[in-house]
């Protein structure tokens, strides 16, 4: 009963948040209300045992991912009234679209076996000393070795991109281009000069 | 009967006509000559070795292939020879005239620079013809028939800088093209009942396919044999110039003259004639084709002669007295006389070449002027070739005791005693037309050797000129248009004006030569060759359809033959036409012209050849050019470039233009039309799933 | 006791409103990216449901990727923001038409 009140709540806020962030005027406030999203969604988690990666949100999208967004925000100089102008030209289309999203899924849900479960019932009880992280961590170093390697390949390869993308070649900086120094012609490094040969004075 | 002879017969001309014909420059215009006449004279001796085998040695008939070109389907194409007496004569007369045509274009064309070329031309088809008469399969026959009118096509336009003759040529290459559409069609009906190219296959399923019937509507049916014919005798329309096909002929004397005698009146032309005699076994079957072909001959013999009486030009009247007679022999071919069409095809080769080349003479005397109202008492300058010529008119008009009376009166009474439908009306076509045969004759004799001699007169305009200047030959024109000198040769001194002389003998040597047979060969050989059994064995006749028989059992030898035929219509309507031409065009000048102005209509008709040019070029020309301007503009212009081409091009460019509207550019754009597509689908997902 | 259905609604609400704002903010790239992390947490959410009601840990495995190529997405696009904004001095959509045929 107290978990089914905690969820009513965390979905509210949720809702609300999602709401904020897509309506806000300010992309800074919009980032804010992004992060209450995820701190709800993890609690929603955590109610719903998956405690591993109700912290995992936490950490890396509150800790990291968020904090990349209000950086960005910030260190860019944005012109937010020109990003607003005709911010309602399309929302007919925008909530139309998400009015038959909506419509679609909880039909899909709501339907008499239309995910061929009993959506109405409630998880079993997880046993006695379930611990999620081990079980996770129990599958994918086992079964998902493999991706989890992929998954740190991917995240490396996005870091080299990140930096190779934003990084500037400033003034002033002397560097080697081997290409160039490789197709270097004779012309251009020597002179033969004729000259007359002297008397000697 | 040795194969190797028969392989040498068509190929020895055909050897000299490439070594003249590409190595001209080579071997010279003497080596040309001697090559070519050498080659077809020895054609000529063996074929009559061959015409004395089967005739008189009695060696069984010949028929066997010599060489398998391929075989698809089980359907043989191959060359192979049919040597009987039909063949056998018809290889004498074709090497006989082509041999003398050879020897007359020795002087004829000395002084053309297209000699060498000329004399490859004539061997070719000397090749061709004898091809042509020696198959023994429709394929071979085909080859022939397609080989000689090329070599046609490529001599009417041997003067290739005249417009005319380039007109000319092609004309005779359509028309021609028209008839052999028939025949093509004929011979594919034949294989397609039989199966097989060979004439004894045909022959021998002729009266099977006399059964058959061909749809060809849905309520109408006609018998296979009778199609078969008909169409096969369309190509002989076209070949052998039958209305309405004929209209090629007059205009290919654009050729040279030795042209004219050889193709265009003793051989080519009866190729139609000698075609239908060799496949009288799939005619003689077929009542209503023969009635076709004798109302197409009639036609022919009686109006196209008409047209000779207002013709000036002197070959032109020859050429039309040829149409009237190659009627003549389409009118015995379709009363079942096959043997009296082959003997007056004979005896015509000879009388009519002979006429050919003595027109030739005259013209080459007159420093080629062909128009009959500037000669006239040309017989006192010219006695050699006055005689011939008299010779073969009087064998033409059918003279008693002359070559072309027994041919043509054997023809007139086999009409007569045929009782075929249409007979009556060619009865009647003929019998009048011998008078026209004798006016149109006589008429040119009259006017080209007799009478006053017009050729002084200064009256010779400078178009005159320019003709005579074009009958010389593309390279030299000028020089006559000056001086009225001819630029060398043997009748370089024959300016107009000037005293005309008798020909070299080059000339008028195969001229005597053939106004002997002329003469004698009807009288020789129409014993045996109409009445006797000379035929049989070659050419089939019905019992019911055998007039010649019934006509051979009152025939009491040439001199009794010739003896009744003075007492007979034709000769005293011949007598009457010749004392026509001389009131009218020797004694008083003066009614021809009376009759023209009172008779002006005919006379116009006449002179307009029954508007069937006008009617050719004016509506089927027309026609034939509106459907090809309209499937020019509509169908390719329109549909396949418009429509096709460009028109997908532009449907696609139209297309893009739409479609590059969506594609804005715009990241959110694309984001949009992946949400809704998502919604789209998660509907259709949900309308289609099954819970 | 929560039921699948509310989990299921709940990420549902939370998606179609991630949509409605890629559509209200089409100018603003940054927040174009913001409701692209929100789509994904819906999907998350959905994962983590199953998961949790067919007792079936897989689910959580799938999540913890998703998380990953998330994280990476993010990183990505910022940075090619940070250049484009050093390029054109603007993040508005309405001036990336490069693509257009």
């Amino acid at each position: 009963m107290l978990i089914e009140a905690l969820f009513y709540v965390f979905a509210a806020i949720l809702v609300a948040a999602s709401l904020a962030v897509i309506t806000a005027r300010n992309p800074v406030y919009s980032a804010l209300a992004l992060v209450m999203c995820f701190v709800t969604s993890a609690a929603i988690w955590l109610l719903l045992e998956a405690e591993f990666l109700a912290v995992v949100l936490v950490l890396v999208y509150v800790g990291a991912v968020m904090v990349l967004f209000l950086f960005v925000i910030m260190m860019l100089d944005i012109n937010l009234a020109e990003l607003r102008q005709g911010f309602t030209r399309f929302a007919w289309l925008g909530w139309l679209t998400a009015l038959a999203v909506i419509v679609e899924i909880v039909g899909v849900v709501w339907a008499r076996g239309g995910l061929g479960i009993d959506a109405s019932r409630g998880a079993l009880p997880a046993p006695a000393g379930y611990s999620n992280t081990l079980e996770l961590g129990r599958v994918l170093y086992t079964r998902y070795a493999y991706p989890l390697e992929l998954a740190a390949m991917l995240l490396l390869v996005a870091i080299v991109a990140a930096i190779a993308l934003t990084m500037r070649q400033r003034a002033g900086l002397k560097y080697q281009d081997v290409s160039r120094q490789v197709a270097v012609r004779r012309e251009q490094r020597l002179r033969i000069v004729k000259m007359d040969a002297e008397k000697r004075p | 009967m040795n194969p190797t002879v028969l392989i040498a017969i068509p190929l020895l001309p055909l050897l000299a006509a490439i070594v003249a014909g590409l190595g001209g420059r080579l071997i010279g215009r003497a080596g040309a000559h001697w090559l070519t006449c050498g080659a077809v004279a020895a054609s000529c001796v063996l074929s009559f070795l061959v015409l004395k085998q089967i005739c008189l040695d009695g060696v069984p008939v010949y028929d066997a292939k010599v060489y398998t070109w391929l075989v698809s389907d089980g359907l043989h194409m191959e060359v192979g020879f049919l040597i009987d007496r039909l063949t056998a004569l018809m290889m004498a007369v074709v090497t006989f005239v082509s041999l003398c045509v050879h020897v007359y274009t020795i002087g004829y064309m000395s002084d053309d620079p297209g000699y060498t070329r000329f004399f490859s031309y004539i061997s070719l088809f000397t090749f061709s013809m004898l091809m042509l008469v020696m198959a023994n399969n429709f394929l071979q026959l085909f080859f022939g028939w397609e080989a000689v009118g090329l070599v046609s096509y490529l001599l009417i336009g041997f003067w290739y800088t005249r417009p005319s003759a380039i007109f000319a040529n092609l004309k005779a290459f359509i028309v021609n093209r028209i008839g052999d559409f028939g025949f093509v069609l004929g011979i594919a009906g034949v294989v397609y009942f039989t199966q097989s190219l060979a004439y004894r296959d045909a022959f021998a399923a002729a009266p099977n396919m006399a059964q058959a019937l061909i749809p060809l509507s849905r309520t109408w049916s006609v018998p296979a044999l009778t199609l078969i014919c008909i169409c096969l005798f369309i190509g002989a329309m076209g070949k052998s110039a039958q209305v309405p096909l004929h209209v090629w002929l007059p205009d290919s004397m654009e050729g040279p003259t030795p042209i004219s005698a050889l193709i265009h009146a003793a051989t080519m032309v009866t190729a139609g004639i000698f075609m239908v005699a060799r496949l009288s076994p799939l005619f003689e079957y077929s009542d209503a084709a023969l009635s076709f072909v004798l109302v197409i001959g009639a036609t022919t013999a009686f109006f196209m002669g008409l047209l000779g009486v207002v013709h000036n030009d002197i070959k032109r009247v020859i050429a039309y007295s040829t149409l009237s007679q190659l009627g003549y022999m389409t009118v015995a071919l379709g009363v079942s006389a096959y043997g009296a069409a082959i003997f007056h095809l004979m005896t015509h080769a000879f009388f009519k070449a002979l006429l050919f080349l003595a027109a030739g003479s005259v013209i080459i005397a007159l420093h080629h002027e062909q128009d009959m109202r500037r000669m006239g008492g040309l017989a006192k300058y010219m006695p050699v070739t006055a005689a011939t010529c008299w010779i073969g008119a009087l064998a033409l008009v059918g003279t008693p005791f002359f070559s072309g009376f027994y041919s043509k009166d054997a023809i007139i009474e086999a009409v007569g005693e045929s009782h075929r439908w249409g007979a009556t009306y060619a009865y009647w076509c003929v019998l009048c037309g011998v008078f026209v045969t004798a006016l149109y004759t006589f008429r040119m004799l009259f006017l080209t050797f007799h009478g006053p001699e017009r050729f002084r007169d200064a009256t010779h305009t400078h178009e005159a000129h320019v003709d005579a200047g074009r009958m010389i030959g593309p390279d030299e024109p000028t020089q006559v248009l000056d001086d009225g000198q001819a630029p060398g040769g043997d009748h370089s001194d024959h300016g107009h004006g000037a005293t005309p002389r008798e020909s070299p003998a080059v000339v008028t040597v195969p001229l005597v030569a053939l106004a002997i047979p002329s003469i004698l060969i009807g009288a020789l050989t129409v014993g045996p060759v109409l009445f006797g059994h000379y035929f049989t064995g070659s050419i089939l006749v019905l019992d019911r359809n055998d007039v010649l028989g019934a006509i051979g059992e009152e025939f009491g030898g040439p001199v009794l033959f010739a003896l009744q035929g003075l007492l007979a219509a034709p000769f005293w309507l011949a007598a009457a036409g010749a004392v026509t031409a001389w009131a009218f065009f020797l004694r008083r000048p003066a009614w021809a012209d009376l009759a023209v102005r009172k008779a002006r209509w005919l006379y116009r008709v006449l002179t307009e050849k029954y508007y069937f040019d006008w009617f050719n070029e004016r509506i089927l020309a027309a026609l034939a050019r509106l459907i090809g301007v309209g499937l020019w503009k509509g169908g390719d212009e329109a549909l396949i470039d418009g429509a096709l081409v460009n028109g997908s091009a532009a449907t696609v460019g139209w297309l893009g233009s739409v479609m590059r509207r969506v594609q804005s550019g715009y990241l959110y754009s694309y984001a949009f039309w992946m949400m809704i597509g998502l919604a789209l689908l998660l509907g259709w997902f949900l309308a289609h799933a099954r819970f | 006791m929560i039921t699948l259905a509310q989990l299921l609604t709940l990420s549902a609400i939370v998606f179609s409103l991630a949509i409605a704002g890629i559509f209200l903010n089409r100018k603003n790239m940054i927040l174009l990216l913001m409701c692209v992390e929100l789509l994904l947490l819906a999907a998350n959410f959905n994962f983590i449901a199953f998961s949790r009601y067919l007792s079936d840990i897989n689910g959580q495995v799938f999540v913890f990727f998703v998380l990953t190529v998330a994280a990476a997405e993010s990183a990505i696009g910022l940075a090619i923001l940070v250049v484009l904004f050093r390029e054109r001095g603007s993040i508005n959509v309405e001036d990336l038409n490069t693509l257009k045929g």
